[in-house]
């Protein structure tokens, strides 16, 4: 073993890493060449319907993950986030004829400084207590829309009815620019991942997840690093309610902010890899479309099938893959090396 | 081998609930030099290197570090100002690579990735990991884990490093190479304070030696003058080392 012979193994080491990153980018821009055309392929509306609402769950998942998936705080209260910034976007334009794009920012900058005052509190509690308190929070936010009557009450909001315009996100008939909002929403929030992962957040992130103690002795100051990724996850969740609202045109409280929909970000995440940069898109691909159509074709009697069949998606991951979908071709990837 | 102290302990105690695991420790750490903090189990060894790495703050005294009293900062802002440590039970990052889990210490020092990803490679090359540089650290074995746990701490790039038993249970070849990265440490200028409680290990390597019994400062000197100490023998070495 020498001291200063460095150059060729630090060398070797830093140019097969700079491929890797840039070769995930290469990978991202043909899946979202290729996802950006299917619209002309898939032209029945149903169906065209189906692919907003996976787009958007991506996008959705893929802000949880930096939270839950990097950070490793679990939480199942991502409604209120969604809640926020859906409700946000919605007093604006409706009451105020503000414009629905400076109204997400808005909710998305409401939600992150809601998100900050809860992780102050709440971010003391360890693993499975920080969930619980996450829910209860979130279902607290729930009954205050239900009985505030400036939102609407539980009666909710209708938004205007308008010509089709991209200012004020209203499209009548035609899906289209709401799917390539949705595609482009969740281009930024897998962006905005691609580049925290390789950031200090990304890695303090990950090391705290991992084990906070050692984190801490490394210099990660712990509680800061879970407020980041807090509040980044819920500007991003905050930005994806105010496209549903604007997507449904209407909204109340048990449609943007019921428990149903924390669980929906979440176990994209958790079922295509939690903590990967691909796995809640993979997740969302499988996930959502089952939920959509079970929905369709086994009965509008509410929530039911739907959640069964990814209730057992989730058993068989948990107990046969916990590290989700994606880790099958990593450890075929290994397997293939090492022959 | 006595630079200006690096780190003072000035009547430390440390009460859990009733236990008094420190006891008024005074203790005066050199620059440059390598410590060996010794001591029957149940000593107190551990206590004190948590207290000095930040883990808990001292119940009553003060710990100066480079002319100023740290017992109140937290462990991130002191290793900010150049204490690192290791854990006696390996902690890596089990869900990240070896090379990873170097890089979050290294952003203590680096702004960008691309900075403390290079400083991790040369880190891993001196602690002979170069060749584990992406496996998981799930995946190391338990002498690499430790040799990981000193490559994480040195990524901090510490002016006073200190080991928690890193040289306990290896075998003989990875003790060798263990003594040899930990003497190149020192010899890069890093003050360091180990931890062990096999004498044997420590003794052919330290500067000085402060022995530990009960919660105290039992004594305090070179090996040679520790080993000779009759309350040290009584207290820790006990008949096998009188009877040789």
């Amino acid at each position: 073993m020498t001291i200063a012979a460095l150059p060729t193994s630090v060398l070797a080491g830093e140019s097969a890493f700079v491929w890797k990153r840039r070769s995930q980018l290469v990978i991202g821009a043909a899946v979202f060449a290729a996802v950006a055309a299917l619209p002309y392929v898939v032209t029945d509306i149903y169906l065209q319907n189906v692919l907003i609402l996976t787009l958007m769950y991506a996008a959705l998942s893929q802000s949880w993950n930096i939270l839950g998936g990097y950070c490793g705080q679990i939480s199942l209260g991502h409604a209120l986030y969604f809640g926020v910034g859906a409700y946000a976007t919605s007093v604006l334009f409706i009451k105020y004829g503000i414009s629905p794009w400076l109204g997400m920012l808005v909710g998305g900058v409401i939600a992150a400084a809601v998100a900050l005052a809860l992780g102050y509190p709440c971010f003391r509690l360890k693993g499975h207590y920080y969930s619980i308190a996450t829910i209860v929070i979130a279902e607290i936010g729930l009954l205050l829309a239900h009985n505030w009557d400036y939102v609407g009450g539980a009666l909710g909001m209708q938004w205007p009815f308008g010509a089709d315009s991209w200012a004020t996100l209203q499209f009548a008939r035609d899906k289209l620019p709401y799917f390539y909002f949705a595609l482009g929403l969740f281009i930024v929030t897998w962006l905005v991942t691609y580049f925290i992962e390789e950031s200090r957040w990304g890695y303090w992130w990950r090391a705290v997840k991992d084990n906070p103690e050692a984190a801490a002795s490394l210099g990660v100051t712990v509680f800061e690093s879970k407020m980041a990724a807090a509040a980044i996850s819920a500007f991003f969740t905050a930005i994806g309610g105010a496209f549903y609202a604007a997507f449904v045109a209407y909204i109340d409280p048990e449609s943007v902010m019921a428990f149903r929909f924390s669980l929906l970000f979440a176990l994209p995440a958790v079922l295509g890899g939690i903590g990967t940069l691909w796995g809640p898109a993979v997740g969302a691909a499988i996930l959502i479309p089952i939920t959509e159509i079970t929905r369709s074709y086994a009965g509008g009697s509410g929530s039911g099938l739907d959640l069964i069949i990814y209730g057992t998606l989730i058993m068989v991951v948990a107990l046969m893959k916990p590290e989700g979908i994606l880790s099958l071709f990593r450890r075929s990837a290994k397997r293939e090396r090492e022959a | 081998m006595s630079g200006e102290p690096i780190l003072k302990a000035e009547n430390i105690t440390r009460r859990f609930g009733g236990l008094v695991a420190n006891s008024e420790i005074n203790m005066v750490v050199h620059r440059g030099e390598m410590l060996g903090l010794i001591g029957p189990n149940g000593a107190g060894k551990s206590t004190l290197f948590n207290l000095i790495a930040g883990t808990y703050p001292p119940s009553e005294g003060r710990i100066i570090f480079e002319g100023q009293d740290i017992a109140a900062l937290s462990a991130p802002k002191r290793c900010q100002l150049g204490i690192a440590r290791t854990f006696q039970v390996p902690r890596s990052f089990d869900t990240m690579t070896v090379i990873e889990n170097v890089i979050v210490g290294g952003f203590v020092r680096h702004a960008s990735a691309t900075a403390a990803r290079r400083a991790a490679l040369e880190v891993l090359d001196f602690v002979a990991l170069t060749g584990r540089t992406n496996s998981p650290a799930s995946e190391l074995t338990p002498p690499e884990k430790r040799r990981l746990e000193v490559a994480r701490a040195l990524a901090t790039q510490p002016k006073l490093l200190l080991l928690d038993e890193v040289l306990t249970g290896l075998t003989p070849s990875e003790a060798r190479l263990g003594v040899e990265i930990v003497k190149r440490v020192r010899d890069k200028g890093v003050t360091v304070v180990m931890v062990e409680h096999v004498m044997e290990v420590v003794m052919p390597l330290v500067d000085r030696a402060v022995v530990l019994d009960l919660g105290r400062v039992l004594a305090e000197g070179t090996p040679a003058e520790v080993v000779r100490d009759p309350r040290v023998i009584t207290a820790y070495l006990g008949e096998r080392h009188r009877a040789a």
